[in-house]
This record gives structure tokens, sequence and C-alpha cells, in this order.
């Protein structure tokens, strides 16, 4: 899933505090599981909010509503009749969520309440770790399932680097060397034939915004 | 030959090869390029000069390689894949070649994250693996990583780094292998503590025929004080340093550490002299260059062979 992190409330007081009548949208799929924009924290940044403003008091109208999808146009469309009547929203959505908010909404301002920080997994409640930078060349195959270009700091295709200590990387001894553990995985499964190849430049495929179309479907205007 | 240097030349002759190393200044000072030049100067068949070694930007490494060939010694122009992407890395590849630089080392590089901008994007858009292999379709196919042709190959004795030392140890000499199967010409090591260790690795390097097919030099700093020893043995990753070169060093008495330290270094030079799969010694005495007069003579490596 997709893994963000609140912004600090100051960094989101600061963006809004032109507007008198703000909405703050949540979204019910990753960033509600990661415990980031979800219904939830939607009602919290709402109390946080007008309680800052009673403190201070200059009148903001703050509302919140989550939907379960902010990179949907189905789900999208619920809010239709409602933005209207705010001057500003406040999402609380992914990058991705984020900017088809504000496509659909052209004339208001949008602006980003929390910060998109990775693909990753779930390891316990309020943990996640990043494992996918999607490069579109998936090399899980040869590296027996461990992403050298996520999960190496140098990103390397031809690990290890020099650095690996005892099996931690050269950047810091609590984080695992990626290289290290595709050498032990792969030796268990007697598979080191895998990366003893050299494996040539990659062909980068992440340097221009990527557009997916499924076997069968067609891009519609 | 493949470059004409004068570093292939010495190992294609046979001799037992003897480089030094020098970090360019972090400023615009020629001078200090010029004064550590001086020292190594008839010392060394080839200099290697570090590229923003430690991720520390320093005085670009094909500049101080230039003001080292002005001095009459031959660089050996490092270059990391931190920093640059393959347009950046080729164009320099080009410029070096043209300007008379004909050896280079091809490294990942440190991370930025230790360096004097730890905020930086590391491009790393090809690895060290890939930076030997590209160097070699330029210089054999005559042909950019892209495809296109090169006008003019530049013909550079291509280096690269090996660790023996690192984790998974049994990897490492299949490391070694890849490098080869990638194009390198001459390996220089990590700096060598663990003799052990590293008779281990040569022995694997020479059983597998790999010797054969590129020349190894052996990587050697001498201790300049215990607190390196301990430093380089807690804080260096990839370094491994016994307790007995520690132990060795604390025997020494006061004020003999240093000189203790050069001993130990000329004794592995000694060694490596003798060491099948050995094909020289790469001398790390960075900010102690005005050692290296001293170093070369008790290790008895003079004169350096003059090659036309
Ligand atoms: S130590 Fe391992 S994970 Fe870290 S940069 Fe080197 S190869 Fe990659």
């Amino acid at each position: 899933m997709i893994v963000a992190q609140r912004k600090p409330f100051d960094e989101i007081k600061d963006m809004i505090k032109d507007y008198k009548k703000v909405l703050a949208l949540g979204c019910g799929t990753c960033v509600a599981v990661c415990l980031a924009g979800g219904e939830k924290e939607v009602s919290v940044l709402v109390s946080e909010l007008d309680m800052a403003a009673k403190l201070a008091d200059t009148p903001i109208d703050v509302s919140g509503f989550t939907i379960e999808r902010q990179c949907d146009r189905e789900y999208l469309e619920a809010l239709d009749d409602m933005v209207e009547k705010y001057d500003a929203l406040l999402s609380l959505a992914c990058g991705a969520g984020i900017q088809f908010l504000a496509e659909r909404y052209p004339k208001i301002p949008v602006f980003p309440a929390v910060d998109t920080t990775f693909i990753g997994v779930n390891q316990d409640v309020g943990w996640y770790e990043e494992r996918c930078r999607s490069c579109s060349s998936c090399v899980l195959g040869m590296t027996g399932g461990i992403c050298p270009v996520t999960m190496c700091a140098k990103g390397l295709y031809n690990g290890p680097c020099g650095g690996t200590n005892n099996g931690a990387c050269e950047i810091d001894a609590d984080q695992p060397c990626a290289w290290y553990m595709i050498y032990e995985r792969l030796s268990k499964q007697d598979r080191l034939d895998s990366i003893m190849k050299f494996t040539p430049a990659t062909a980068w495929k992440n340097q221009v915004p990527r557009t997916v179309i499924q076997p069968g479907y067609t891009k519609k205007d | 030959m493949k470059s004409g240097s004068n570093l292939e030349k010495v190992l294609k002759a046979g001799h037992f090869a003897f480089t030094g190393e020098l970090g360019p200044p972090r400023g615009t000072n020629a001078e200090e390029v010029r004064e550590k030049a001086a020292f190594l100067k008839g010392n060394v068949d080839a200099v290697n000069i570090t590229d923003n070694q430690t991720a520390v930007v320093r005085m670009s490494s094909w500049a101080a390689s230039l003001i080292l060939l002005q001095e009459g010694l031959e660089p050996n122009y490092q270059m990391v894949c931190r920093d640059r992407n393959r347009l950046a890395m080729q164009a320099d590849i080009l410029g070096a070649y043209t300007l008379g630089i004909r050896n280079m080392l091809c490294l990942s590089g440190d991370h930025q994250k230790f360096g004097d901008h730890p905020e930086a994007l590391g491009v790393f858009d090809i690895d060290s693996m890939q930076l030997i292999n590209m160097v070699k379709n330029m210089r054999d196919e005559a042909k950019f990583l892209g495809g296109a042709d090169v006008e003019g190959p530049p013909e550079m004795f291509i280096g690269a780094a090996a660790n023996p030392f690192a984790e998974p140890f049994e990897w490492r000499v299949h490391r070694l292998a890849k490098k080869i199967s990638a194009g390198v010409d001459f390996i220089q090591t990590q700096c060598i503590y663990n003799m052990d260790r590293f008779r281990t690795w040569v022995k694997q390097a020479n059983d597998m025929g790999l010797t054969e097919k590129v020349y190894i030099l052996a990587g050697v700093t001498p201790m300049k004080s215990i607190g390196m020893a301990r430093y380089m043995k807690a804080k260096v990753p990839g370094m491994d340093v016994p307790d007995e070169i520690i132990k060795r060093l604390q025997g020494a008495g006061k004020g003999k550490v240093a000189a203790e330290g050069i001993k130990i270094a000329c004794e592995q030079i000694e060694e490596f002299k003798e060491m099948k799969g050995v094909a020289g010694v790469h001398l790390m005495a960075i900010e102690w260059e005005h050692k290296v007069p001293e170093i070369a003579e008790q290790a008895k490596v003079l004169p350096r062979p003059v090659m036309d």
C-alpha cells in the first residue's frame, strides 16, 4: 500500500491561513490503513484546526469528510455538490489522490495535509516499511524477492558494494544490507547462479509520467 | 596494449607495480596538489586521484588528474557512480582521455549520507560493475552505452576496487569474477590488515584462474596511530583490522607507533611481492603523502621501472 505521514500542524495551518471555509478530505484506502488520512485522522485534524482558530480568534470554518478513494472518479463524484461551498480543500490522500482532486476542481485551491512517503508493508499497527519504488522493471525474480532498487541504499544491480558490514548496510548498522540478504536467500535456495551474471545498465522507465492501459482496454477521451 | 598507460606497461612487463593516492583539495589551491605530487613523483607508477572521496566535495578528480600530468606523474582517475548519470560520466571519460588521462578506477562511491551534503540526491544511474562495462565498450567496441558510435574511442586502462573482507566472504571472489567479465583490467583492493583472509581470497582467485585475467594490486595503508587503527576497526564500513595489529602498535612504545605502522606495512609488501596472484601494491597514504618516499624506500620498491 501507499504510506503517508501527516504534515506538521503548523505547516498545515500556514497553508490555509488565508481561507475562511475549508474542507478537509480523507481517503478511505491506503492512507486510512496506515493511519495518516482516513476518517479518524480527518476528525482529529478538524478539531485541531478548530481549536487553534478559536485560540487565535481567527474565524475559520473547517469541516471534514472522507470518501472511499480520492484516486478514483467514481468516488470523487460524491464531492461535486459539496466542494463549491468551500474556498479551499485540504486533502489527506496520497499525492495521486490530491492531484486527482485538484484536477477535478481546478478553481478551488487544494492543499496537501500529508507527505506521501512510500509503497510499503504493514509490519505492525503503526509501523510501516518501504519495499517498492515502482521502477516499472521488476527484478525480484533475479534477486530472491528482495528489491535492490528500494532496499539497497545505492540501488545497485550488481551488489553488494564494499561497504557491507557484517550483514548491515554501510549507511546504518541497523539497516540490513539488501545484497547480503539477497545472497543469503539465494544461497539457501541454491540459486546463486541468478546473481553471478552481470546485470547490464537499467533502461529506466520511470523518468516520464507513466500510463498503463491493460490489455483489452483503451484510453478514452 | 589496451591503453599504453605507464601502469599498464609496468604490469604487462611483469614488474611489481606500486601505486599511490592523492586526495584533491577542498578549494582551488593547485599548489596543494603539486606539493603532494612532489612526494609521490618517482616513487610510484601511477597515482589515484579520488573523486569526492567520502562524499565530501573536492576539486574534481579529472582536474586534479590534469595537474598531475603537468607535474609529470601518471594519474589514475577515479570515478564514482554517486554523483553523475551516464551522460555526464561518458562525457567526462571522453574529456579525460582527450586531455591525456589513461587509467580509470570505477567505483560505486560512499553513500552521500556520510559526506558534507547528506541531503543530496544520490544518482547511481549505473553501478560500478556497469561503469566498468560501459568504459570497456567505449574503448573496445567504440560504442556509447546508448549504442551510438564513439569517434576516437577512449583507450583507458580500466580499474576497479575489491573488498576481500566484506561479508559474505564466499561471495567476494565471485564478485571479482563478475568484475572481470564486465571488463576490468586491474583491481586495487581495500586496505589489507587481515593477511589470513587476504591469502585465502587470493588463493581462491588463483584457483579459479582469475589472477590470470586481471592484475591485482594489494591495498596497503600504514597505521599512523593506535587511534587510527581503532577507528578503522570500529567505524569504517568493510574494514577488517585484527586485534594483533592494534596490540603490535601498542607494544611499539611512545613516539614509535607510526614507525611500527610503516614497518607492518613494509612486511606486508614483502609478502605481497612473493604472493602468487598479486601483481603489485596500492599504497593509500592519504594525508601522509610526505611519508611515501620513506615507505617506498623501506619497502624496497625503488627505483620504479622507467617504461618507454
Ligand atoms: S552495503 Fe549493501 S545495501 Fe548498503 S549500499 Fe552497499 S550493497 Fe547496498
